[in-house]
């Protein structure tokens, strides 16, 4: 940021100068060479994305002949009698993320204020670090403690409890056994809250004092000063964060699939097992025999792209909306 | 006498490694099941033989054979046997046919958690079957009771698991369903690695079925023997086709495989579930090395051909039984060793 703003833009400096020079001399310059190394890698992320679609394009053709749009609002997925229809791995994909974040984000940004604006600046710096560790763990660690610990946890203390509540909710309702939508859903909610926490945190941090101490000058009390002055400041950012969580939690596999119990169905009840795209590709691709299958499971693939920038869409969206609103007020 | 050894050993290097002092490289790779095997095969073969290096890379089964297919790879491993119409693709792309060699033998056996009930379960074929069909769905269901007299089973409901990923431990627990149950077969097919499961909750990997089962009261599931073994798991016998219910262990795996040697057929492409023998554990089968007829480097064909014969020998065998894979039965042995001269190197 700070670069851009004290160099003006190397484009510009080449249309000012009335001189033609040559490329080695441009090149010594050093703005043509900062220029062309961005740019490149700039180039090189669209690139990849290109490529990657069309990998999966080209790959999945024999799938995508075959079933048609019907792939995705068919529920059949039988390897042996070569059906597959992407349906439930859709509506699980989709319903653990969003679970997720509406776990994680009320959480996440909680923390990040916390430790933010309230928390002494020791006791910030140490849950910090503890919060960025939790990132770091690995996804298989997290899969493993949602089996050994969290679904007995789940199964003998919270789901009772919100049975019992809830209960005539239809999607807490039929016969629990630990594996389900809402067990990975916790899991993810875990996993990506660290991600919510750690930029929130900086993106508050960020917030200028004078933004603060204005509002203190007024007299506001310590959460006013939060609530109204810094967290708005702040609120870019820290729904960048959400970005990031969401597309961490619909594309994780390894813990989803150890929890989530891997059942190609779609049932109104969150109690229930389920599947995800990330998970069943991850299960079946290493094993997958006949050029039908193969082309299925790269379709899958295509699919949780499409679905990921379909969310990333309407988030992008939403906030828009909210920017205009904002504006209008 | 020095004399005489050091010819002796300069024939032998001859034979396995022609160039002296070339470096010869094999790559495989394929079942994850025989992973640990080929590993373990790999690292005391090269202190054998220094000039060779084997590489095995645990890709899965399915992997395995794709890889061989296109050329990738010097050799594969599977759980399942390559069906008709993969080798007539192989032939195709490779222009040559691939051959199959058991090396080991595994075993599936079914794991449970009923409260109260401390004893190992006797299953019938068609119990297992009923089980994973939905149609047996309690524990008190007669099937289950009239093989286990004495024991209290409880009136709820079985809770199933099942491997979530495609696997060769699937593979063979399907094989054996298919093999004592026709309703099985018509409704969700013969034996593959990948399955349409009639009913049933996902675990991942091993550790993921075992780890439900443990802490899933009324629930049933099924690990490699190797696992239950390692992991001192309790696991029920199964009937075998002699009508005897047998508990899985090496030598019971060992005697199906032996049962299974006379009506085997001499690519080796054969199932051992269900297989005759009053020992035998009848939910056992072998795990393959898969390898090309002809191979477009003659110095590596007989690197890999010298490796093969001393893994399927005593002391690969004993390798084997160390890292409690079931030995091949002699016979089975004898008839590979003879089947050797299949391969053009």
């Amino acid at each position: 940021m700070a670069s851009t703003a004290t160099t003006p833009p190397p484009m510009m400096g080449a249309k000012d100068a009335p001189v033609k020079l040559s490329l080695m001399a441009r090149l010594k310059k050093g703005d043509e060479v900062a220029y062309l190394v961005t740019f490149a890698s700039a180039l090189s992320i669209i690139l990849i994305t290109c490529l990657l679609v069309q990998h999966l394009w080209v790959d999945s053709a024999i799938a995508r002949h075959t079933f048609g749009w019907k792939f995705l609002w068919t529920s059949t997925w039988d390897p042996v009698n070569d059906q597959f229809g992407a349906k439930p791995f859709i509506y699980g994909t989709v319903l653990t993320a969003l679970l997720a974040l509406l776990m994680a984000v009320p959480v996440g940004f909680g923390a990040a204020i916390f430790l933010a604006e309230l928390a002494p600046r020791k006791v910030s710096n140490i849950l910090t670090f503890m919060i960025e560790l939790l990132a770091a763990v690995p996804s298989v660690i997290y899969g493993l403690l949602g089996i050994f610990v969290m679904l007995p946890l789940l199964r003998d203390y919270v789901v009772p409890v919100l049975q019992k509540i809830f209960g005539f909710l239809p999607i807490f309702q039929g016969e629990f056994y630990g594996v389900s939508y809402f067990s990975a859903s916790c899991v993810l909610a875990i996993m990506i809250v660290p991600f919510i926490v750690s930029i929130s945190r900086e993106v508050l941090l960020a917030v200028p004092q004078a933004q603060r101490e204005a509002m203190m000058a007024l007299g506001a009390t310590k959460w006013d000063v939060t609530w109204k002055s810094v967290v708005p400041y702040a609120q870019r950012g820290m729904i960048g964060s959400i970005f990031l969580a969401l597309a961490r939690a619909l594309g994780e596999t390894m813990a989803v699939t150890m929890v989530i119990g891997n059942v190609p169905q779609i049932k109104a009840s969150l109690l229930a097992p389920g599947y995800t795209i990330a998970a069943v590709i991850a299960n079946e691709f290493t094993e997958a025999t006949g050029d039908l299958y193969i082309n299925a499971l790269i379709e899958l693939a295509l699919v949780l792209f499409a679905v990921t920038m379909i969310i990333n869409a309407l988030a992008r969206l939403l906030m828009l909306g909210m920017k205009s609103q904002e504006a209008a007020r | 006498m020095i004399r005489r050894v050091l010819l002796y050993a300069a024939l032998i290097a001859s034979v396995t490694v022609p160039a002296f002092g070339q470096q010869v490289n094999l790559t495989g790779a394929g079942s994850t099941f025989a992973n640990p095997l080929y590993s373990t095969w790999a690292s005391e073969y090269a202190k054998l033989h220094p000039g060779t290096q084997i590489n095995y890379q645990s890709i899965g089964s399915g992997g395995g054979i794709s890889q061989l297919t296109n050329g990738i790879v010097d050799f594969g491993g599977t759980d399942g046997p390559m069906t008709d119409a993969q080798l007539a693709t192989a032939k195709s792309k490779l222009g040559t046919d691939i051959l199959h060699f058991p090396v080991a033998l595994g075993a599936v056996v079914p794991i449970y958690n009923i409260p109260g009930i401390n004893v190992d379960l006797n299953f019938t074929g068609k119990a297992l079957a009923g089980i994973y069909l939905r149609t047996i769905t309690k524990w008190n269901d007669p099937e289950i009771a009239k093989a286990n007299p004495g024991v209290n089973l409880p009136a709820k409901d079985i809770i199933v698991c099942h491997r979530a990923e495609a696997s060769g431990t699937t593979f063979i627990w399907v094989d054996f369903l298919s093999k004592v149950s026709p309703e099985w077969k018509s409704q969700v097919g013969p034996a593959a690695s990948a399955v349409n499961w009639p009913t049933g909750i996902g675990g991942k990997g091993s550790e993921g079925v075992a780890g439900f089962v443990r802490q899933t009261p009324n629930s049933i599931g099924y690990v490699e023997l190797i696992y239950a073994i390692q992991n001192k798991m309790n696991y029920g016998q199964v009937q075998n086709a002699a009508g005897k219910f047998v508990k899985a262990n090496l030598d019971s795996v060992t005697l199906a495989a032996g049962g299974a040697v006379k009506s085997m057929p001499d690519d080796f492409r054969v199932s051992i579930t269900n297989a005759p023998g009053a020992g035998a554990y009848p939910i056992s089968s072998f795990t393959w090395m898969i390898i090309p007829r002809d191979a477009k480097d003659k110095t590596k064909g007989a690197v890999l051909k010298a490796f093969l014969i001393w893994g399927i020998g005593p002391d690969g065998q004993k390798a084997a039984q160390n890292l409690t894979y079931a030995p091949l039965a002699k016979p089975v042995v004898d008839k590979e060793l003879a089947a050797l001269k299949y391969l053009h190197y």
